[in-house]
């Protein structure tokens, strides 16, 4: 047994850390927070020239074929950057989709754009506030054309496919829509982080190409899948807000000591490490059980799921605390990371569906 | 990453099935799993000293130390691999866990090798059970705060004081013992640490009985103990580094098995118990609350994977380890309190006949008080992360640079 990445793997995340200090440091973030631009481009496109998005595509369609621990690793540096592009919807879902369900043609149309980058893709669910639930989904399709609103969908502003959930003759499945056609419309939503963005999109006729196989079970797998990739920009995301939480409350002197001194503190940022680890910990197992195709990974995504929400939330809200005034303003980057935790906790479904989809998987 | 074993370690785990098929009988699925060290009947303990001598006469004593030793020289993966198997069969209940966990690799470190000749063949061969005597009723998280006293008399040294919640005493040969040598220094620096037999006049035993009625720790009191000089470990007054030795062991020790128990068996429970006429599984709250243990669970045990697979790399056991203590105690309150409540009125019963999965979770509950505070209590634990794993300022201390006999003890009077 061995329980850790490769040295080549733990390379690859260095090289992408390294880009993304130099490249996106929390300003870049607070930029598109604060400016008109829906997502930080030349990030994206810097990206895509070091084969991210194209992370486990074949090469034969442009993709860099790294493999998913090695994608993984990459979400981790993504998190910690708070990068602000779309990357989870359209890497860990809809990339996937179509590698996982798409037929030759379906491949050879959007793998080489999404893994070039030249085209970005999303995820279109849910429709309505509440649980996001196979129920209620109204949208359907009926001789290729599809009808019906999804609200929210994380970047749909600025996707150019979308792989949206809709029944067809009372079945589920998954569409391939392209979003730049006919019987499209958009509207941007204020998004509780403006750093990424998101709309409500409305089908109207719309051209929609079925993923075969991409039944109910199906979109169980894909979910299991985004939730680990995406476990893992969370934790890197909570390590970095804990880091930073650190560094304040060392050089922050109240009482003629610094304020990490006091046991009060010192002991709930012990407890924010532990839930860290723990959250790591879980991800990486849900890696190895992805990146092998391991019975496992149905449990082990709900697990590493789970855990990575609530570790970058607790995080985040003891960031603010800890920052004391400071934390509570604008200025500060702890709100950054406030919003991006529940922004993450809230797409591919909240730990309370998860929570119960563990069990249903247990019994 | 790879989770499945290595063409050695499969080879070292088909050896493993094939010694225990021979020697133990397999569990069943109702045979309990043995006791950590509570109960110290004769019977017990002789099934306890048995077991290991026979797995010592056969080279599964202690794997993991050195050969030298009467090791193996296993690599923690294979420790793994034979408590998994091990686990499997029927064993007694672990009567050794101090003396193989802390005292051996104590000796180990610091003594001369005719103290390691004289006492390490008969630890690992179960033949002499060894404990800890270093709490006392003023010196318990404040170790280093300890009063009893052992002064130099010819070639021998004379302990005086008392040592409490010794773990195991009444049942032992031998102890690991920090005194007090020098009370005019501060008081890291006056203590020193000798190995005692637990048969010498002048040592008395008194069990004290647990909050479960069990008695598995007890007072140790000393009236002028005469302890021969070669009992001594290490240097007179550096008693503390010795005894840290022993306390990172114990971590260690204590710290990896938590994450075993994956508390899936909560997901059991739930559908065997009613809750408002349905299983209690198929209620939502019921169902988060286990998730989130579970949950927990797993981040443990995969977190003790991780840990081991850098302990295999040659990297030494961090405080880290403080970790699986820590959150797994609480946790494992936390799910035992869940599933009484889940049981209604019947919750607290502790009658094994009548309380469903026979009173196990009333059990838990009654001794996992005392694993919190046993070998370090979260505040202590949390200490540990927050000082040493994550660099935070220590604590103020009112004792720094003050002779030990100048210490305030109490209130003013
Ligand atoms: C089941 C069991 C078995 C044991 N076996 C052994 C054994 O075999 N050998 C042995 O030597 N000892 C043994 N012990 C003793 C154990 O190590 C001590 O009980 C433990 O270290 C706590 O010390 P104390 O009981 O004196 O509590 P105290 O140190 O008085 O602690 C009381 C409370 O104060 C808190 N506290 C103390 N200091 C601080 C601080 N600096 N910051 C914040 N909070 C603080 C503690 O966390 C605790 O909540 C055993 C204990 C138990 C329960």
């Amino acid at each position: 047994m061995n329980f850790d990445f490769s040295d080549e793997q733990k390379l690859l995340q260095q090289t992408a850390r390294d880009y993304l200090e130099a490249n996106s440091p929390l300003t870049t973030c607070r930029e598109i927070l604060e400016g008109d631009q829906p997502y930080a481009t030349d990030l994206w496109k810097g990206a895509a020239e070091m084969g991210w998005q194209g992370a486990v595509v074949p090469e034969q369609y442009g993709g860099a074929e790294f493999g998913y621990l090695e994608l993984a690793m990459i979400a981790f540096e993504v998190g910690r950057a708070l990068a602000p592009i779309p990357f989870g919807p359209s890497v860990y879902v809809a990339t996937e989709a179509i590698l996982r369900f798409g037929s030759d043609a379906q491949k050879g149309a959007w793998l080489p754009k999404l893994a070039d980058g030249s085209a970005i893709g999303t995820f279109a669910f849910t429709e309505k506030p509440g649980q996001n639930a196979v129920a209620g989904i109204e949208a359907s399709v009926s001789g290729g054309a599809l009808s019906g609103t999804k609200l929210p969908v994380a970047d749909g502003d600025v996707a150019n496919v979308a792989i949206v959930a809709a029944t067809e003759g009372g079945a589920l499945g998954l569409y391939v829509v392209d979003l730049d056609g006919a019987g499209v419309t958009r509207e941007g939503l204020d998004s509780f982080d403006m750093s990424r963005t998101q709309a409500k999109l409305a089908f109207d006729g719309a051209a929609a190409e079925k993923l075969a196989g991409a039944d109910e079970a199906g979109i169980a797998k894909l979910l299991d899948v985004a939730a680990v990739l995406q476990a893992f920009e969370q934790v890197g995301a909570a390590e970095r807000a804990l880091e930073i939480t650190r560094e304040f409350i060392l050089g922050r002197y109240a009482f003629g000591k610094p304020i990490a001194a006091n046991q009060a503190i010192k002991h709930r940022m012990a407890d924010l490490w532990c839930k860290v680890e723990l959250a790591r910990s879980n991800a990486y197992y849900a890696a190895w059980a992805l990146s092998t195709d391991d019975p496992e990974l149905a449990t082990a995504a709900a697990i590493a799921r789970i855990s990575a929400c609530e570790a970058f939330e607790d995080t985040t809200v003891e960031m603010i605390e800890f920052h004391g005034g400071v934390g509570y303003t604008w200025e500060y980057d702890c709100h950054l990371f406030y919003r991006r935790a529940k922004l993450l906790s809230s797409q591919l479904g909240t730990p309370k569906y998860w929570k119960n989809l563990l069990i249903d998987r247990l019994v | 990453m790879d989770f499945n074993d290595t063409p050695e370690e499969a080879a070292f785990r088909a050896e493993a099935r094939t010694w225990l098929e021979a020697n133990a009988e397999l569990r069943g699925p109702d045979d309990d799993a043995p006791i950590m060290g509570e109960n110290l009947s004769d019977e017990n303990v002789a099934a306890a000293q048995a077991w290991q001598k026979k797995k010592a006469d056969a080279g599964w004593a202690c794997i993991t130390w050195p050969k030298e030793y009467g090791g193996r020289g296993a690599t923690p993966m294979e420790n793994v691999i034979w408590n998994e198997e091990q686990a499997r069969f029927k064993t007694p209940g672990d009567i050794f866990s101090i003396g193989i966990g802390m005292c051996g690799p104590t000796v180990m470190a610091h003594g001369t090798p005719e103290q390691q000749a004289r006492w390490i063949p008969k630890l690992l061969s179960g033949e002499e059970v060894w404990c800890q005597l270093f709490s006392e009723p003023s010196a318990g998280s404040d170790l280093a705060g300890l009063r009893t006293t052992a002064v130099k008399d010819g070639d021998e040294w004379v302990v005086n004081g008392q040592k409490i919640w010794t773990s195991g005493a009444q049942i032992c040969e031998w102890g690991i013992l920090v005194v007090r040598t020098d009370p005019t220094v501060v008081k890291h620096a006056g203590l020193s640490y000798f190995v005692v037999n637990m048969k010498s006049p002048g040592i008395e035993i008194r069990p004290i009985t647990q909050i479960n009625k069990a008695q598995g720790f007890n007072e140790v009191f000393f009236t002028d103990v005469r302890i021969p000089d070669d009992q001594r470990l290490s240097e007179v007054g550096n008693g503390w580094s010795v005894a840290l030795t022993t306390l990172m062991n114990e971590r260690q020790s204590i710290g990896s098995g938590m994450g075993v128990g994956s508390l899936e068996d909560l997901v059991e429970f739930a559908e065997g118990i009613e809750l408002d006429g349905k299983p209690a599984i198929e209620d939502t709250a019921v169902r988060e609350r286990i998730a989130d243990y579970v949950t927990k669970a797993r981040g443990l045990k995969n977190t003790s994977l991780r840990t081991l697979t850098a302990l295999s790399k040659g990297l030494p056991p961090g405080p880290e380890a403080s970790m699986g203590k820590l959150v797994g105690a609480v946790l494992q309150q936390e799910a035992a309190s869940f599933a009484m409540d889940l049981a209604g009125a019947s919750g607290a019963l502790l009658d094994d006949e009548v309380t469903p999965d026979g009173a196990a979770w009333q059990e838990r509950y009654l001794s996992l008080p005392g694993l919190r505070i046993a070998g370090g209590t979260d505040e202590i634990l949390r200490n540990i992360i927050a000082e040493r794993v994550m660099g935070l300022p220590s604590d103020a201390r009112a004792d720094k640079g003050v002779a030990f006999k100048d210490i305030p003890t109490g209130p003013p009077q």
